[in-house]
């Protein structure tokens, strides 16, 4: 009899992927163990400058999710912690951990700094890749989470200077490693991946050529707060470089080298670091781009790919580079390889490497402590059918670890491993989650604004520079400020209970921080001031010492004064301040899903396995969509099997209702709370209640109007060749296949990502059924990306001809008195070739569902330009819209394989659980609201809001504005356009605002 | 106004959550040194910037105003929320000079999380120019706007 099941997940790795499991599973009710083996989380994405395609800022959109995981009450992060053994089985799992000791009290330091800055000693930094320094006592980097130093004992001469500063008392030269255990239903790992040691292809110089740098190594060269500030220069000598040269597949598609696999990232990330290089240098910078095949597969990318070309003026070579040698007295690089069968060498100042994904290092430990397999690249063995899970049941398995993958694909892993490992512990969820209790809420409302007034020294990180007393006394002399005093660290906890107990005795009903930066501190003084019976949003802060003391620290009068200017100015705030309810919204546990192929079917799945009740909505008479088409798969799977398995497991859920041949009409209402209307064919209709949306409505084949297709039978498309050899009926001796047919053109720029791997896939099997006929693959670049590699260099192996070919030079095909006819151009013989094949297979790529205009408009939600449906945020919210409570996965987001498929599907049904599992939902007070006597209705906020949450609603005999609080994210650009000032912001009102300016503006008579 | 001092410019700075703001605690964290002669307001979004907040300002006496918020175009929390404040901004520049003071003292600019020393050079410059520009025309006597 298996022992009880546990509700608590372990989640091993700290990097976006870890970050985003964690996160969805502490909010849909279970206990997160967050543990990583270094000292901080945010792994390889807090190192990048920027992400492609958007260019967006990496550090900009992390940010927030390091704070939402170090904040979150139901999540323990562990660092410098590692697995040493694994107990038990799915559902109640024991695990022994060692935690390594960072020689610093981690409760008692509060990441002030002041040690870092005293520290005699200068180590090399690798957050910046080496190329800075940083003290033997430090953190990773200024965002780091939990921010909390770590003495780099190898390096630490014991000279006491830390330990004598630290005013917390944190240092502990002595601590020791520490031994737990932790029970846990479940397993995520996410350990994410290691970065190609450059030195192994000596042949590129790196580690001798100074001016040969890594790509990881550059991304810290072009970000702000890298070790240049965002100023490309060379290694070397400090010049800014006129020529870079990017080297492509290092470390990946390099069968010698045993890693035959491809990286995935590189190619994107090597446009977009030469993009960025440009944007960054003021002067004319050339940047070349050495590379095999194009890889730009993913959503959007291509588009990318052609604007890197002709806005951006990046040069690309078709070509790998044979070696790189230096001019030893400029520093300057010669790049030689081959290009149209001819030698040549090209001078450079600068080199980068795009070095490659290797599995993390101490994978063979891990694998062997919790007894999973991996794959003969050492990555973790999944299934293109389970692409989250490992070989032992209750492990599951997302990010860079299962294949090297962006961030985007590892965001969604992460959240379908969170659907998985949850679905086992299902029973047990809420059980060991902390739910915190407040003391009721003081009404204010009769009380005149009394307001405290707490400052801080922050050892001396503010008290060094500003005068901190002066600035107290000051603060008494303001209106409504009944209390005023100094603390050391206001942050600590017992300056927490100092000021619950102030707010007692004082009888305070405001209250003002004047510390740090609210972006990190606020939430925390809103839960002080919370137990102690307040309102939390009458709380302010004044920051004086991130935007103050370390940025005037050579004037003190001056930081003071302004100090007291910023104190002053949030005093004029906190006087208006108005307690906000937080509104809450009930849940209708029920989700609706549109669409029944493999993404619908299995999002509809994973949600009842979570307990909740789905209808799932499909236009066809039968469930399966897409896989229907599909026969066999590359990496051996019986899709067929799979299939029918799946629809079994549907139609014996008693949550889930199947509705065939029909139509989702008419959705009204918000997150929570949704109402649709359900069309049969047959005519009956009906309406159902949800609380989410998930879109999974899939994508379909181009009908190709181009090489003769529909006026040759013996052109056909690669599904239609699918279905021919699975019939027996394929008999060719000689096959061309084309590809990129209605793909990657004017009409439609992006690649339709899976058409590489359907061509290699079919001409494998021909090989595979009859050896001796011919195939022929006519192709812009193969991309073969992650382990798909291996059976593109299989398929090359049986004899598959692989022939490039330019735009310039498209195909010719030609109906001849009945003879088929395919002209290309051979580029290794540079001569024109003319095939008489039996069979001309177009890979025809995949579309987005015409439908989808309707659905969009239905729902509000946006599509790309290309037609395919647009999630909130590329990079970090991939299943999501903006619009809350609506989900997204499969092919309606985008073409992709199965196994991607399932994982978004996974995904979109571990994002819905952190909705359908409350409840009801709390929203964030600060909401637009209405004075319905000042509206004229006039309909400018309607038309500004981008969220829709505002709506007009009859008064009496006219229109106002009406906010749906559960929409409104609070931006406030309604409020500064209201033309009669009806519609303001909470705790940004137009009021508070103005009385801020004008506090801060006062003449302060001396 | 004691005559002898030089001319000291009190700026206003509005600064989004996100991105701005931000910055600006990079700009701390990095201990990159400005002139103390900014006063930040932290607001939610560039797009909450109302023209009358600006306007205010320098009805009191601020010398320069200082706008930012995340970078074109797609940087904004709030999906467009930077395009608002550029519309409205631009709008405002136009009035400024019918108003007959300089547009160059109101300022709009987009810095990211991680440009703290974007944001301390937007600073140094803008104290720079302001000071070249001289004090607030409706703070100065006999201009007094009230």
């Amino acid at each position: 009899m298996a022992e009880k099941k546990v509700g608590a997940v372990l989640v091993v790795g700290g990097g976006v992927a870890g970050i985003q499991a964690s996160l969805d599973l502490a909010d849909s009710g279970f206990k997160v163990y967050l543990i990583d083996e270094g000292a901080s989380i945010g792994g390889v994405m807090a190192q990048l400058d920027k992400t492609f395609p958007t260019n967006d800022c990496s550090m900009c959109i992390l940010s927030p999710k390091l704070v939402a995981t170090g904040r979150h009450p139901n999540i323990t992060i562990l660092t410098n912690t590692e697995i040493l053994g694994l107990n038990g089985e799915a559902g109640n799992f024991e695990v022994k951990l060692r935690k390594r000791s960072r020689y610093i009290i981690e409760e008692k330091c509060n990441g002030c700094g002041l040690c870092a800055q005293k520290c005699p000693i200068e180590a090399v930094d690798m957050y910046n890749g080496g190329l800075s320094e940083r003290s033997a006592i430090y953190v990773d980097y200024p965002q780091a989470v939990p921010l909390k130093y770590k003495i780099d004992r190898e390096k630490c001469i014991g000279c006491g200077t830390c330990y004598e500063i630290c005013k917390a008392k944190a240092v502990a030269y002595d601590q020791q490693d520490s031994e737990a255990t932790l029970k846990v239903g479940s397993i995520i790992l996410a350990p994410g991946f290691e970065p190609f040691d450059a030195k192994l292809k000596s042949e590129y110089g790196y580690g001798r050529y100074p001016n040969v740098v890594t790509s990881i190594e550059f991304e810290r060269i072009l970000s702000a707060s890298g070790p240049y500030g965002g100023l490309v220069l060379r290694p070397s000598d400090g010049e800014i470089p006129k020529k870079i040269a990017f080297i492509q597949c290092v470390g990946s598609r390099d069968y010698k080298l045993g890693n035959n696999y491809c990286s995935a990232v590189c190619c994107m990330y090597g446009m977009k670091e030469a993009v960025i290089a440009k944007e960054h240098t003021p002067t004319k910078l050339d940047a070349t781009i050495f590379y095999m095949d194009l890889r730009a597969y993913g959503k959007e990318f291509d588009a990318y790919y052609n604007r890197a070309r002709e806005e951006w003026g990046i040069r690309f070579v078709r070509s790998r580079v044979a070696s790189i040698t230096e001019d030893s007295s400029t520093g300057n690089l010669f790049v030689h390889y081959v290009e149209d069968e001819k030698p040549k060498t090209e001078e450079f100042d600068m080199v980068v490497l795009s070095i490659g994904m290797q599995p993390p290092k101490n994978v063979e430990k891990i694998a062997k402590v919790l007894g999973i397999e991996l794959n003969k690249y050492k990555f973790c063995e999944t299934k293109t059918f389970s692409p989250l899970e490992t070989s032992k049941p209750g492990v599951f398995v997302c990010g860079a670890f299962s294949a090297p993958k962006d961030i985007p694909e590892s965001v969604a892993q992460a959240s379908g491993a969170a659907a998985k490992a949850m679905s086992i512990i299902a029973s047990e969820r809420g059980k060991l989650v902390a739910v915190k209790e407040y003391p009721p809420e003081r009404d204010i409302s009769q009380e005149e604004p009394r307001i405290g007034v707490f400052v801080c020294h922050c050892g001396i990180n503010i008290g060094g520079v500003v005068n901190v007393p002066e600035v107290v006394e000051y603060a008494k002399t303001l209106p409504n400020v009944v209390y005023a005093e100094a603390n050391l660290y206001t942050c600590s906890q017992d300056t927490q209970k100092l000021i619950r107990e102030k707010i007692q005795q004082h009888n305070l009903n405001r209250v003002i921080v004047a510390s740090c930066t609210p972006r990190t501190h606020e939430p925390l003084f809103r839960e002080t001031v919370q137990e102690a019976g307040l309102n939390p949003y009458l709380f302010e802060m004044a920051n004086i010492r991130d935007q103050c003391s370390w940025v005037h620290m050579h004037e003190p009068k001056e930081a003071t004064e302004k100090a007291k200017d910023l104190v002053r100015s949030v005093v004029a705030k906190a006087k208006l301040l108005k307690p906000l309810k937080k509104p809450e919204i009930s849940v209708t546990p029920v989700g609706l899903i549109m669409g029944g192929g493999v993404s619908g079917m299995t999002a509809a799945l994973e949600l009842a396995r979570q307990g909740f009740e789905v209808h799932l909505v499909e236009r066809e008479k039968e469930l399966g969509g897409y896989l229907r088409k599909i026969y066999y798969l590359l990496e051996g799977d019986n899709p067929k099997e799979r299939l029918d398995a799946l629809i079994k497991d549907i139609m014996e859920n008693d949550k889930i209702y199947v509705h065939l041949n029909a139509e989702v009409t008419e959705i009204s209402g918000f997150v929570g709370n949704f109402k649709s209307k359900i069309k049969h064919y047959n005519g009956k209709e009906e309406e159902v209640e949800h609380g989410i949306v998930i879109v999974a409505t899939g994508a379909t084949e181009y009908k190709p109007t181009e090489y003769l297709y529909d006026k040759d039978p013996r052109v056909m498309t690669q599904h239609e060749l699918e279905e021919k050899i699975a019939k027996g009926d394929f008999k060719a001796k000689n096959v061309i296949m084309i590809q990129c047919v209605g793909a990657r053109n004017e009409e439609r720029p992006n690649c339709a990502r899976i058409c590489c791997g359907q061509a290699i896939k079919n001409a494998l099997k021909i090989k595979e059924i009859i050896p001796e006929t011919e195939v022929y693959v006519l192709y812009k670049d193969i991309r073969s990306y992650g382990f798909k590699e291996d059976y593109y260099r299989k398929a090359s192996e049986k004899g598959v001809l692989f022939i490039n070919y330019e735009d310039s030079r498209k195909p010719q095909v030609r109906n001849e008195k009945g003879k088929l006819e395919v002209t290309f151009w051979e580029p290794v013989i540079k001569q024109e070739v003319t095939i008489e094949p039996d069979l001309l297979i177009l890979s025809a790529a995949t579309i987005p569902n015409p439908d989808n205009k309707r659905v969009a408009e239905m729902l509000k939600v946006p599509l790309t330009k290309d037609g395919f449906f647009l999630e909130a945020h590329m990079k970090l919210r991939p299943v999501d819209f903006a619009t809350d409570g609506v989900f997204l996965c499969g092919m309606a987001h985008s073409p992709k394989y199965i196994d991607e498929s399932i994982a978004q599907a996974c995904a979109a049904a571990a994002r819905a659980t952190t909705i359908l599992s409350k409840p009801a939902l709390e929203m964030e007070g600060i909401v637009a609201n209405v004075n319905e006597d000042l509206c004229s209705g006039c309909r400018i906020c309607e038309y500004l809001c981008p969220y829709g949450a505002i709506e007009m609603k009859q008064k009496d005999d006219r229109l106002v504005a009406h906010v749906i609080e559960a929409l409104c994210k609070g931006c406030g650009a309604c409020g500064s356009a209201c033309p009669t000032k009806a519609i303001t912001m909470g705790h940004f009102t137009t009021e508070e605002i103005i009385a801020q300016v004008k506090a801060a503006l006062l003449e302060v008579k001396a | 106004m004691s005559e002898k001092t030089e001319f000291e410019p009190r700026i206003i700075g509005f600064l989004c959550n996100w991105c701005s703001y931000a910055g600006a605690d990079l700009a701390g964290v990095s201990r990159i040194q400005y002139p103390p002669n900014i006063r930040i307001i932290r607001v939610m979004c560039s797009g909450r910037i109302d023209p009358i907040f600006i306007l205010e300002a320098l009805k009191d006496g601020a010398d320069g105003v200082l706008v930012a918020g995340c970078h074109l175009p797609s940087d904004c929390h709030y999906i467009s929320g930077n395009f608002k404040a550029l519309r409205r901004i631009t709008l405002l520049k136009k009035v400024l000079q019918d108003f007959g003071i300089e547009p160059e003292r109101v300022r709009l600019e987009w810095v990211s999380a991680s440009e703290g020393d974007k944001f301390a050079a937007i600073v140094r410059d803008m104290v720079e120019q302001i000071k070249k520009l001289g004090p607030n025309p409706l703070k100065i006597g006999g201009r007094q706007y009230e």
